[in-house]
């Protein structure tokens, strides 16, 4: 075990602060990597210590393994912060690490592999018995229509080399499948030299439901699920937790699965296993694991009343969790509301720029993370999140309320935000009543954003 | 980016020499600009392409009178990592106060993860000053030397 004195975050933006925060309690002292671009920032000047990186562009500052090692040596930090992003999930660090002695604050390399690329991670979760989107490689007519009776209708038929929503064929019913699958591996051979397809069952109404797991590699704890349904091309934009309305039986299944495939992998560090809901049918399957702090892991914080961020640490130390299951409870709902600098009246353009002012009322049940500051530059260079606005209540409704509140009393000068999307998601009955699914946004922007103009 | 023009230069130098600053830094998008002021010398005359001819002979001699003219610049690591004055150790440094050099003369190496980068002085001139110490991290723009422009 090794206690750390010293830590190189090898990050920036709102997610620095939250981990020098951590850093300041546990009384280890902070060396925080920066571009060009970020030498002024509230990290900057929060940390003990700021050694620039290089220029503004990341591929020549937070994302050069090299660089970080070496300045993360070269200041005499014990270990590296990855934060979220960036070289989080970068097995090349976590293997410089170790052949340096120096702690890397988030899994093994080989945690890293296993979860790294989607067809690793599902076949380490076909051998953990976790459920996946029913489907499988076909090769004949009379095999695909023999296997999409199992799948059922609307199912996709994927190319297995495309990827990001290419090679993709959505099948309503079984007349349509010879035809169009006679198609798809056509494409797919004049597309990607590869004619190999597979089906999978296509899922009209999901939840984007995810689980945290902690694990000191011999103890694997859950600290609830979250629910990220509302999303804008799949970027989350509100997180809650609990996941509102999910069936006790759905739930307990969910953060079981959570639970046994963290432990097949033999994990160790906190990480979060994400799952699709399907509604219609009352499923759940597997989508991917990620090695790393998440963006909305405060509402977590918020039920659990855990320092996540400072249970990393610790498991990185090498220190065992020292708790059991029934040792985490959950009180109330937490929200959190990604504040993005983004212009949601003309297709959420970013919206760069100095801010002249910011003010967040200390309300009860309010946390604000959050990098802004008067003056503060919001470069081009990077993301456009600037505050994760997290409130929590006794219930949903105390937590929506006290959200509504700070949206509406919050200043941030100088750039245009997504506030205003925010308070329309709040107002909103059907994301009052709870459970929404991932099309819900898309689906009511256009009466969200017509309001206003 | 770069709009600056030579006059907005002179424009500028003519402000900072009517204030009390001694030292004024101005980054606009890819464009730095950073002026600095010596003890209490006056005109900063912009020393730029007019005298570069037959400098080579009096290296050393040239350094203090030069002073005048306001300047000395600095050269910036180019990237972090570890700063080594000379190829390997024992050997003697790649360059010294006093040295002249040219804009691709190797003043240094600088080590990141085993892999060596060589460090030119990017302008003529002389060495003034060696500013970052052997065998020691620099980060990413620091000053390394000061060189005073031929």
């Amino acid at each position: 075990m090794a206690k750390i004195k010293r830590i190189f975050i090898a990050n920036r933006g709102e997610i620095a602060v939250r981990i020098i925060r951590t850093c300041r309690e546990l009384g280890i002292e902070t060396v925080l990597g920066v571009s060009e671009a970020n030498r002024d920032t509230l990290g900057a000047q929060l940390a003990t210590r700021v050694v620039c990186l290089g220029p503004a562009a990341a591929t020549q500052s937070y994302l050069k393994v090299g660089t970080v090692i070496e300045a993360a040596m070269g200041t005499g930090c014990d270990a590296i912060h990855p934060g979220y992003g960036f070289l989080s999930e970068n097995k090349d660090l976590a293997e410089a690490c170790a052949e340096t002695d120096l702690i890397f604050i988030g899994p093994s390399p080989d945690n890293l592999t296993a979860v790294g690329d989607k067809l690793t991670a599902r076949t380490h979760d076909e051998k953990a018995g976790v459920p996946l989107t029913p489907g499988g490689s076909v090769d004949t007519e009379a095999e695909a229509l023999k296997l999409a009776e199992a799948v059922g209708f609307p199912l996709l038929i994927k190319a297995v080399s495309g990827g990001g929503g290419r090679g993709m064929k959505r099948v309503n019913s079984a007349a349509e499948l010879p035809a169009q699958l006679n198609l798809a591996i056509s494409e797919a051979a004049a597309a990607f030299g590869d004619g190999r397809v597979y089906l999978e069952r296509f899922v009209t109404v999901g939840r984007h439901v995810e689980v945290q797991i902690l694990s000191d590699g011999e103890t694997v704890l859950h600290t609830g699920e979250r629910d990220c349904s509302v999303q804008r091309r799949y970027q989350k934009v509100v997180e809650e937790a609990p996941a509102p309305g999910l069936p006790d039986t759905l739930r307990q299944g969910l953060l079981d699965a959570a639970v046994t495939y963290a432990r097949h992998i033999s994990y160790r560090s906190l990480g979060t296993v994400e799952f699709l809901v399907d509604v219609e049918r009352q499923e759940f399957y597997f989508l991917e694991m990620n090695a790393r702090i998440q963006v909305e892991h405060p509402v977590t914080e918020a039920i659990t009343g855990l320092d996540l961020i400072a249970l990393q640490i610790a498991i990185a130390e090498g220190k065992p969790l020292g708790m059991r299951q029934n040792d985490i409870t959950l009180h109330g709902h937490a929200i959190e509301c990604r504040l993005n600098a983004e212009d949601i009246q003309s297709d959420f353009m970013p919206s760069p720029g100095r801010i002249k002012q910011a003010w967040f009322p200390s309300l009860t049940g309010v946390r604000v993370d959050t990098h802004m500051q008067p003056g503060a530059m919001i470069s081009p260079f990077y993301d456009s999140m600037i505050a994760k606005l997290i409130t929590w209540g006794p219930t949903r409704a105390d937590a929506i309320a006290r959200m509504q509140a700070v949206l509406n009393l919050h200043t941030l000068d100088g750039v245009t935000t997504n506030a205003p999307l925010h308070s329309a998601i709040m107002a909103d009955e059907t994301f009052q009543q709870g459970g929404v699914d991932t099309t819900y946004l898309t689906g009511v922007l256009p009466r969200l954003t017509e309001d206003k103009t | 980016m770069s709009g600056l023009t030579r006059s907005d230069i002179d424009d500028i130098l003519k402000l900072i020499d009517s204030s009390d600053f001694d030292e004024l830094k101005l980054e606009m998008g890819e464009l730095k600009l950073e002026l600095r002021r010596r003890g209490s010398s006056p005109a900063p005359a912009p020393s730029a392409p007019e005298a570069p001819a037959p400098k080579a002979a009096e290296p050393v001699a040239v350094a203090a009178p030069v002073l005048v003219s306001g300047g000395g610049s600095e050269v910036p690591a180019p990237l972090l990592g570890t700063f080594y004055h000379a190829p390997k150790p024992g050997d003697p440094p790649f360059v010294k106060v006093g040295d002249t050099v040219t804009k691709d003369t190797v003043i240094g190496i600088i080590e990141v993860m085993k892999l060596m980068n060589s460090v030119t002085a990017g302008a003529d001139g002389v060495v003034t000053e060696i500013l970052a110490p052997n065998g020691e991290l620099v980060e990413h723009g620091q000053a390394l030397i000061r060189i005073q422009p031929a």
